[in-house]
């Protein structure tokens, strides 16, 4: 890991397309419904038109049964893997675990990666245009949740004609856009892989998505969300990317990474020049992100989650999950406090009441919740034994 | 794994499924790598979950299509529901737990049966080591040193009695084993190389 390297939610760097790449992808569009129509959100307003950013890797078979979703985290978007064009040098956030031979396996499995509804990459979110005033959505946009996520991925499963997906997988949002698929169509995969996933954030985790959308609101270039014809709020943006990258580290990865290091000077200078690395790291994370996101995305999207808690909606989780008919894994990481293992053994103890058949892994790791990008070599063996184990 | 370990584990292996009613439900403690768990599932119809700790032979339990769980069993089992299993199965594995006797407690909680065997540390070939060498046994049953054992409480098969009597748990079988055989139950805390105890709680 680097200090421009991969990240929670952030595309992959300086690798090139090799025999493990899916290669060059090209992404598509689906939308549906019309202004007033399209689908009804869990806040009870019906939302339209939608479109959906997606792509696919490999290719589905005869009998449409090998297609698995992969759902993004809250940065993510439709790009999991492989290049847009043969000069891109950014894989898919995911590509060193989809393509041919990795966990994923593109020769055996369809994958399918779509920006989630109130994202920036393609989807419709709050930057999109309101085809009714013409204008960007803004705040009018309506308050999404993870379930409205997951419907409107099944309206694309449902466009591309599969009835039933091979699986369902994800981590952190997107673990808890697999577990809401799960409990809301269990007739529509055979599994589900769920990682560094939650079934509701704790007060700590919501507090900090508190932090990132304040120093939005509080940039003077947000105007109420309506900026989309001026400067974005960078600095705010910037910021809340900032406190989110901390929430991904742990404490000893940061440790391993940066130490206490300076980043251009080898002592202290007294002078506010100085700059830790790990300071450098942070602004330059915070930076690259400004130019790919859009920050009243991150005000949704981190609602979204704060909202997500599948057991009080269903009067307890092992209500919620007691309709669960497919064959789960759940992987955590030890040194994950964003969404500790504790909160993934909340979700398995559930289902093992419920006789769900369910496999629990805690990965013995240093990288905090970021590991699910990055314990790959460990991950993806896991991934793959359980994906074969389906049809022994 | 040698061949005469593998010989002996598939002798207890033996013993387990015959003990176990069929299409009941069952859960392996220290599962290991899965096999008798997946010949359980094959060979009894039982519907079962493995517990191991040890990341490896999670995988290869999950490559099985096994329904597995990561933990330490010296946590105990707080979060499985009492009465939850038919069956709890500790195969060769109460000897490395700490504290043995919790764990038989939280196995009779969990589960209707519980079904223990493990190396019999009164055998003659143990004792005549202890008594005669002055050493701690090592042999083809117990075969590592006191400085690197996983083998943390060593018992009899007498201890075990005891404890189980003290419990209150019924014994409901006893299955005596001499270097992979069954062997009839004469002077067994002296010739019985391994045991396996069926047994149940109170509740």
């Amino acid at each position: 890991m680097n200090a421009n390297g991969s990240s929670e939610h952030g595309p992959r760097q300086g690798a090139s397309p090799d025999s493990g790449s899916v290669g060059i992808v090209t992404p598509q569009d689906y939308t549906f419904g019309s202004t007033g129509e399209g689908i009804e959100l869990e806040s009870g307003t019906r939302f339209g038109p939608v479109t959906v950013r997606y792509e696919t890797y490999g290719t589905l078979n005869a009998e449409r049964s090998n297609a698995i979703l992969v759902a993004h985290a809250f940065s993510g978007d439709a790009h999991a893997a492989g290049y847009h064009s043969p000069n891109d040098h950014h894989a898919g956030w995911w590509d060193s675990m989809i393509g041919p031979g990795k966990a994923f396996d593109t020769t055996r499995y369809f994958v399918i990666c779509s920006n989630v509804l109130g994202g920036c990459q393609g989807s419709t979110g709050p930057g999109s245009i309101n085809p009714e005033t013409g204008k960007p959505y803004g705040l009018s946009f309506p308050v999404i949740t993870i379930d409205d996520m997951v419907k409107v991925q099944c309206k694309l499963i449902n466009h591309l004609g599969i009835e039933r997906l091979y699986a369902v997988a994800g981590g952190s949002m997107g673990g808890m856009q697999a577990l809401e698929w799960a409990v809301r169509y269990p007739e529509r995969m055979r599994s589900v892989i769920i990682m560094a996933a939650t079934s509701r954030l704790s007060a700590q985790a919501i507090a900090f998505n508190a932090v990132g959308r304040n120093a939005i609101v509080s940039d003077e270039y947000w105007n109420g969300g309506n900026y989309y014809d001026g400067d974005p709020p960078a600095r705010g943006l910037a910021i809340a990317r900032m406190v989110g990258h901390i929430t991904y580290l742990s404490e000893q990865a940061m440790g391993i990474k940066f130490g206490r290091r300076l980043q251009a000077r080898a002592d202290f200078g007294f002078d506010f020049e100085d700059q830790f690395q790990v300071e450098s790291y942070l602004e330059y994370q915070g930076d690259k992100f400004v130019d790919r996101f859009d920050a009243n995305s991150y005000i949704y999207l981190s609602k979204a989650t704060d909202y997500y808690d599948l057991g009080a909606r269903f009067n307890g989780l092992e209500h919620a999950v007691a309709g669960c008919s497919s064959k789960f894994l759940i992987v955590s990481f030890s040194s994950d406090w964003l969404y500790p293992p504790y909160q993934s053994k909340e979700i398995v103890f559930a289902m093992m009441r419920q006789g769900v058949d369910v496999s629990y892994v805690e990965l013995e790791s240093s990288y905090g919740h970021d590991a699910f990008f990055l314990e790959i070599e460990r991950q993806a063996p896991l991934v793959s034994s359980f994906l074969e184990g389906l049809d022994g | 794994m040698d061949n005469d370990t593998h010989a002996r584990q598939h002798f207890s292996y033996e013993e387990i499924l015959r003990l176990i009613e069929p299409n009941s439900t069952v859960l392996d403690l220290g599962c290991g790598d899965g096999e008798l768990l997946e010949r359980l599932i094959r060979e009894r119809g039982v519907r079962g979950r493995g517990v191991d700790i040890e990341e490896e032979m999670i995988r290869t339990c999950i490559a099985r299509g096994l329904s597995v769980f990561q933990g330490d069993l010296d946590e105990g089992l707080k979060d499985f529901s009492t009465n939850s299993y038919d069956y709890v199965i500790l195969n060769h594995t109460l000897q490395v737990v700490h504290r043995p006797d919790l764990l038989l407690q939280e196995m009779l909680r969990v589960g209707r049966y519980g079904i223990v065997n493990f190396p019999n540390f009164a055998h003659i070939v143990n004792r005549v080591q202890l008594f005669l060498g002055g050493r701690m046994p090592v042999n083809r049953h117990i075969p590592y040193e006191w400085y690197d054992t996983p083998n943390i409480h060593f018992c009899t098969r007498k201890d075990f009695q005891v404890l189980c009597r003290e419990m209150g748990y019924e014994i409901m079988r006893v299955i005596d084993t001499g270097n992979g055989r069954r062997r009839l139950p004469l002077l067994s805390n002296l010739l019985s190389t391994e045991v396996c105890f069926l047994l149940r709680g109170t509740n």
